[in-house]
């Protein structure tokens, strides 16, 4: 029995509820019109009220441990499926990628390939041996034939690393996000997200948890579908014809024109075009793409939150069923976001979607709006606020995820399976859960806050890199290479878990002073010559010409300002965080050199340290592995 | 743990086990090699045969765009011909084990 009563918990859940939505009313200037706010709000106040009922529902169920970090292994693949859309669709991925498509075409789509083939990784190699061995938590499976107190050890600080850096991405980003959208203050849309999430995964652990991942997915899906049948319709559903008519937009053209900008002096509109479907508009390192590109096709398979879904489901069977059902809606979820990015390319242009957010992710609930008929209809305000409620309830549903990862390796882990040595009641399990998970929720919270204003964008690279040096190279081999020992683990977790850390602090993702005050001087020292030219093109008295001549000289003010800024900002300092003048290495993402010296280091380590336990297991862990015996009796108890 | 009545090293000596252990690894190995090979085509495409990626073959459409859109074919592929394997051999070869190591530590 849970140490709360069931009272208790129901007062509780709906003092926190309440707590979170009486926080929405403090607005400012967002994209929703403040004449239509109401509808953001009811939209989403539908969805919180329905994910709530459910929390209600599986507060009655949440008895034991199992119950809350695994709904008791009694979600089934389909159900599993959606929760990992629901999980994996962070708003990055659903914001972030139509909006990437919409200012640089093909790259935008180039990226979004990854993310997929990620999963490829998760059904070969980890989901189902996972399920046959694992319990709650990824240091689960490290701890099976290893040395259990260093294995939790290492195996939990990670997982608590990576979930702190991806949670941290998302609280921030979801801030601004949320501010973007709807104009609820930055700490008010940080409290209320946090609040909502404890609410959830307090009362509800693993199940309100599911459902919560489940709806946002089934919404998700829903508003994609409809927003690309409305963009797609008009050409007759051709593919051609579409893309035609996308690159033959002057605002697809001018925006081309100015990403090449020297480059693009002597093509034609039609080639400015055609352009945009071409790769490298975004991407000019390809080291840096298959860097990235590695760090995502292993470093998904050594998520917690992700993998942590797999002990939901009772067998291997199911978990495989959950992979399919994920990838196929993630890969379609994909396919859709190319007609949402190109589709508000066209329809609302480059131009307008950068003016509301320069990282583009406004692409998609800007085209949401001129659907439904502009600014100033009804229509057009219900389905932006559709999006905009879909895009709160998903950062709510990937901070519950996250949230509980972390919780588990500080509850099940370090307290139980280290401090206690396994030593504990059923109710001192429950509790120490609850408590771990307001702990790592007010942490959210606190970070969200204090982080507000910095760059987070390369957080959750940085989360993707740590997971495939760290966790990946050790979840491996520890399933498939007899002479993986405990020496092994611990040096893969450190080595990984640092190297993946250091080498983005010495990268070029870090702030250098002296780059910045260069790259902004230059931009003042050209300024005067090409104010000189746009002044000549004003005082010409051509229409066409002064109207472009405006352009660039609105331009020049924005970049000029924006320089200042840049120089006042870095006053007086000459080395970045770490004490550098300039990036040690030219890699944006670490993966390149730290996925191969992780695996590297759990092999060294392995052949070092010696390790009789590990040997001895690794019949039993491998006959389990590969057969799920004892699988089912193991989620019993 | 209940585990301990069971023959561990019996059930990974037995040949049905070594079979489905051969069979899996290779299998499993494969396809991940190729599917792993296969995406990176993509970026290395991109950005070193940008003449072969930019050829116009229906419409607007080009070669990259093409092979972009493939590799969500090409990944819902191997996830299909995975889970057809596994579901048809892999957990019949497993379940048969399964049941006759579990009767006999009688758990």
């Amino acid at each position: 029995m849970s140490a709360l009563s069931y009272r208790t918990k129901a007062i509780g859940f709906v003092g926190l509820a309440a707590i979170g939505l009486t926080a929405l009313p403090a607005l400012a200037q967002g994209a929703v019109s403040p004449n239509y706010r109401w509808l953001t709000f009811a939209v989403f106040a539908a969805i919180i009220g329905m994910t709530m009922y459910v929390t209600f529902l599986a507060a009655k169920r949440v008895k034991t441990a199992a119950d809350f970090y695994t709904a008791g292994g009694g979600v089934s693949g389909l159900q599993n499926g959606w929760a990992i859309a629901g999980d994996y669709l962070s708003a990055a991925s659903f914001l972030g990628i139509a909006g990437l498509i919409s200012q640089f075409g093909y790259d935008g789509f180039m990226y979004s390939v990854g993310w997929l083939v990620a999963y490829i990784t998760v059904l070969l190699v980890i989901a189902e041996p996972c399920r046959n061995i694992g319990k709650y938590t990824l240091a689960d499976i490290l701890a099976y034939r290893n040395d259990p107190k260093k294995t939790r050890i290492v195996g939990a600080l990670s997982v608590i690393t990576v979930s702190t850096f991806y949670l941290t991405a998302q609280m921030v980003g979801g801030g601004v996000l949320v501010k973007t959208l709807i104009g609820i203050d930055y700490e008010i849309s940080v409290i209320t997200v946090g609040v909502l999430m404890l609410a959830y995964v307090l009362f509800g652990g693993m199940v309100a948890t599911t459902w919560v991942q489940i709806i946002k997915a089934v919404l998700l899906v829903i508003a994609s579908i409809v927003l690309v049948i409305l963009v797609w319709a008009p050409y007759g559903f051709s593919l051609p014809a579409f893309l035609t008519d996308v690159i033959g937009d002057p605002k697809v053209q001018t925006r081309v024109a100015g990403l090449l900008g020297d480059a693009a002096k002597n093509m034609s509109p039609e080639e400015l075009g055609q352009r945009f479907l071409e790769p490298g508009l975004l991407f000019k390192a390809p080291i840096d793409q298959i860097s990235l590109g590695m760090a995502l096709v292993f470093g998904t398979a050594g998520l917690p939150h992700i993998l942590m879904r797999f002990f939901t489901v009772p067998t291997a069977q199911e978990a495989r069923k959950s992979v399919i059902w994920a990838m196929a809606i993630i890969g379609g979820f994909y396919v859709l976001t190319l007609f949402l990015g190109f589709g508000a390319a066209r329809l609302v242009g480059p131009a307008v979607i950068a003016g509301v957010d320069p990282g583009g992710n406004m692409a998609a609930p800007l085209l949401a709006q001129y659907l439904g008929g502009g600014a100033d209809s009804m229509l057009g305000n219900f389905m932006l606020a559709f999006v905009a409620a879909v895009a709160f309830a998903t950062i709510v549903a990937v901070v519950a995820g996250l949230v509980l990862a972390a919780a588990s390796a500080m509850a099940h882990d370090l307290y139980v399976g280290v401090i206690r040595e396994g030593h504990v009641t059923p109710q001192e399990q429950v509790r120490a859960a609850r408590i771990a998970t307001v702990v790592v929720g007010a942490m959210a919270i606190t970070i969200g806050i204090a982080a507000k204003g910095q760059n987070v964008a390369h957080l959750v690279a940085l989360a993707f890199a740590v997971a495939a040096s760290a966790n990946f190279p050790c979840v491996l081999l520890t399933l498939y290479w007899r002479k993986c020992n405990t020496g092994g683990i611990v040096a893969g977790m450190i080595v990984g878990t640092l190297l993946a850390v250091g080498l983005v602090l010495v990268s070029p993702n870090m702030t250098y002073p002296a780059a910045v005050r260069d790259a902004a001087q230059k931009v003042l020292a050209a300024d005067g010559a090409k104010r000189a030219g746009a002044q000549a093109a004003v005082d010409s008295g051509d229409a066409a010409q002064v109207a472009a001549g405006q352009k660039t000289l609105a331009a020049l003010d924005r970049a000029a300002a924006k320089a200042k800024a840049d120089i006042e900002r870095v006053k007086g300092e000459t080395t970045s965080m770490v004490g550098l003048q300039a990036p040690l290495i030219g890699l944006k993402n670490p993966g390149l050199i730290s996925i191969p010296l992780g695996f590297l280091a759990v092999i060294i380590g392995s052949l070092l340290y010696r390790d009789k336990r590990a040997d001895e297991m690794w019949d039993e862990l491998y006959a389990r592995q590969n057969t799920g015996i004892l699988a089912s009796k193991a989620a019993a108890h | 743990m209940a585990s301990t009545s069971i023959q561990w090293s019996g059930i990974v000596a037995d040949p049905r086990f070594q079979t489905l252990h051969r069979k899996k690894q290779s299998f499993l190995a494969g396809l991940m090699i190729f599917s792993v090979a296969y995406y990176f085509l993509l970026p290395i495409g991109a950005a070193y045969f940008p003449a072969l990626f930019n050829v116009k073959v229906w419409g607007p459409i080009n070669v990259g765009l093409l092979f972009a859109l493939s590799q969500f074919v090409v990944a819902w592929g191997i996830a299909f011909y995975y889970s057809k394997r596994a579901n048809k051999e892999f957990d019949a070869m497993a379940r048969e084990l399964v049941a006759e190591f579990e009767k006999k530590a009688k758990v």
